[in-house]
């Protein structure tokens, strides 16, 4: 490290605040795990031990294995997930990249018209959109729940890339266009290598509360072949007695996938920082 | 057959004409350079005639063709970024083939034009390097290369050495020199820097706010501009303009190097400045009557800031312009 600009102090106050924040943030998930290792009796007795030769207990996960079909719900968040962010990266790049590169009449109106649903809550249009899902027949399947999930996430997803896209050098582009590449070439093999950061932040932003809803499994694909986790979880919470056990052990092994996704994407987040770009 | 002609070409974005009226004919072999100042629309005229943007009315004839419609990968012409804009993800060699794979060109002849274009712009050796390990003077190079490669009927270049430090940019401008002279092509090249303009071009064209100033050789504008933007555009240190001392209006232009220090001269004032160039000395100097100029003087003098000085000049060497910045022949 350069000595000249970084004092000792002010590098351990730095990691000071950098580590009290990583255990402010750790601290529930760690709760989760040590108790779901833990017998009912346990967790209610000392929350925060961790679990020894006589609490612990495996239990919990050997309830969550055997109600209900835990891998099925598994693969449908995953599904729900990773398609929807497919989408939204997809669609989302290609309309930002409209708004970017091209003069047309109503350009701004069209960018602003499509960010309006940063303000805008869809849950709102909850009837609306259960309404058209019935019509459409799509109640009860996976793609109810990707085409509200790709919905949702396109606004946010055309501003940011949209902005990002602006940035890169139009000399590249016009060099494309000059060798006869199609649009679509640029915008897939020039544009996108150029915009990854942007695109992994969007797909972190977007795929934790995709990954975590509630509201629209339950509401448009409550049957049991197309449960999500998040739904399948909520067997073992009732109104008079909730099996912790069954519940933490749930929730432990739902990070699991959601901490892969995002290893994969900071990759690239950092990959996308070195690459070479023009000059 | 000329190279390329461009006819009452026009190009407005919304309601502001940013190239107005534009007609010219480059010659086949004919190196000609855009110059003027930032802002006068010579990078759009250049993307006009590339086919990035379209011309708002006109006509741009590339090789006795219309090409109005017709895209720019069809036009047969290469274009050179200031940015050298180089396909980070692609090899050098790549990224110098790619035009030619996508016309669909036979796979030996793209490799005879990369060894070609290789060898000239001597690339060889990092054929297989990406752009991120090249630097800067050699990815222009392979800029060009991939212009080469193409044989296009005209060459375009946007401001190609903007991008490099002082030394490289004088090596490169002989580079792309001696490229025009072996390769006998077609080439318009855009530039904001004067020295680029004066030392490439067979025809300069000078430009302001989207109108053609003048057109001619480098020598013809030097020693007979048109207006007074012209004569102050060409040359370094730029032309000096003073009031004409009758109080008619209308001002002299007189050329630095024209000005020397004579006891009695035409011209009294004070020096401000002084920079020692070794081989030239400027002298920068305010008049009795508030008026800064520029005199050049050959080889090294030894003179005080501060100190008082007599100019005179050849009259037939002094240009006169009037109120409007026309040149007025005597």
């Amino acid at each position: 490290m350069n000595k000249a600009r970084h004092n000792k102090t002010n590098v351990i106050a730095a990691h000071a605040a950098l580590i009290a924040y990583t255990l402010i943030a750790l601290f529930p998930v760690f709760v989760i795990v040590i108790n779901s290792f833990k017998t009912r009796r346990a967790i209610f007795r000392e929350p925060l031990a961790l679990p020894n030769a006589d609490t612990f207990s495996m239990v919990g996960y050997e309830t969550v294995l055997k109600q209900g079909d835990f891998f099925l719900y598994f693969q449908n968040s995953m599904i729900v997930t990773v398609v929807s962010l497919f989408f939204i990266l997809l669609f989302g790049a290609m309309a930002a990249f409209a708004l970017a590169e091209y003069r047309f009449k109503g350009n701004t109106l069209m960018g602003l018209y499509l960010a309006l649903g940063i303000m805008i809550p869809i849950r709102i249009g909850t009837v609306a959109i259960l309404d058209m899902m019935v019509a459409t027949g799509l109640v009860n399947t996976l793609w109810a729940l990707i085409l509200v999930y790709t919905a949702q996430g396109l606004p946010l997803a055309v501003f940011i890339l949209s902005e990002f896209m602006k940035q890169v050098s139009d000399d590249l582009k016009n060099a494309g266009r000059i060798d006869g590449l199609s649009e679509y070439r640029i915008f897939f093999n020039l544009v996108l290598p150029l915009v990854r950061p942007a695109m992994a932040t969007v797909a972190v932003f977007n795929m934790i509360p995709i990954w975590n809803d509630l509201w629209f499994p339950l509401i448009l694909a409550p049957a049991e072949e197309v449960k999500t986790l998040t739904l399948g979880s909520q067997v073992f919470i009732g109104q008079f007695v909730t099996d912790w056990n069954a519940v933490l052990s749930a929730l432990s092994l739902a990070i699991l996938p959601v901490m892969a996704l995002y290893v994969v994407f900071s990759r690239q987040l950092i990959r996308g920082i070195t690459s070479g770009a023009v000059k | 057959m000329p190279a390329l002609k461009l006819e009452n070409v026009y190009k407005s974005f919304g309601s502001v004409d940013v190239l107005k009226d534009i007609n010219l004919t480059v010659e086949d072999g004919e190196f000609v350079v855009f110059v003027g100042p930032s802002g006068c629309g010579k990078s759009t005229l250049l993307r006009v005639i590339a086919g990035l943007e379209d011309a708002t009315k006109g006509s741009v004839f590339i090789a006795g063709e219309q090409v109005n419609d017709t895209p720019p990968s069809r036009r047969g012409i290469a274009m050179v970024f200031q940015s050298y804009a180089l396909y980070p993800h692609l090899s050098v060699k790549a990224n110098m083939s790619l035009g030619l794979k996508q016309e669909k060109q036979p796979k030996d002849l793209i490799e005879t034009r990369v060894q070609k274009a290789s060898e000239i712009l001597s690339l060889n050796d990092y054929l297989d390097r990406h752009p991120a390990e090249l630097s800067g003077g050699q990815r222009q190079r392979v800029a060009i290369g991939r212009a080469i490669v193409r044989e296009p009927k005209l060459f375009l270049f946007d401001e190609p050495l903007s991008n490099l430090d002082a030394a490289l940019r004088m090596n490169t401008r002989i580079e792309i020199a001696e490229l025009h002279r072996t390769l006998s092509a077609s080439m318009v090249y855009v530039t904001h820097d004067q020295t680029e303009a004066m030392t490439l071009a067979d025809k300069i064209v000078v430009l302001r706010d989207g109108r053609i100033e003048q057109v001619g050789s480098p020598m013809e504008l030097y020693n007979n501009p048109a207006n007074k933007f012209v004569a102050g555009f060409l040359g370094s240190p730029a032309m000096n303009f003073l009031n004409k001392p009758d109080g008619q209006g209308g001002t002299i232009g007189i050329r630095p190097e024209h000005l020397r220090v004579a006891k009695g001269g035409k011209i009294t004032g004070k020096i401000t400045h002084i920079e020692n160039l070794g081989s030239d000395t400027n002298l920068l100097v305010r008049t009795d009557t508030n008026e800064p100029i520029t005199v050049r003087l050959f080889g090294q003098h030894a003179m005080d800031v501060g100190a008082k000085v007599s100019l005179t000049y050849d009259e037939d060497q002094a240009f006169e312009f009037d109120n409007d910045g026309l040149r007025v022949m005597r």
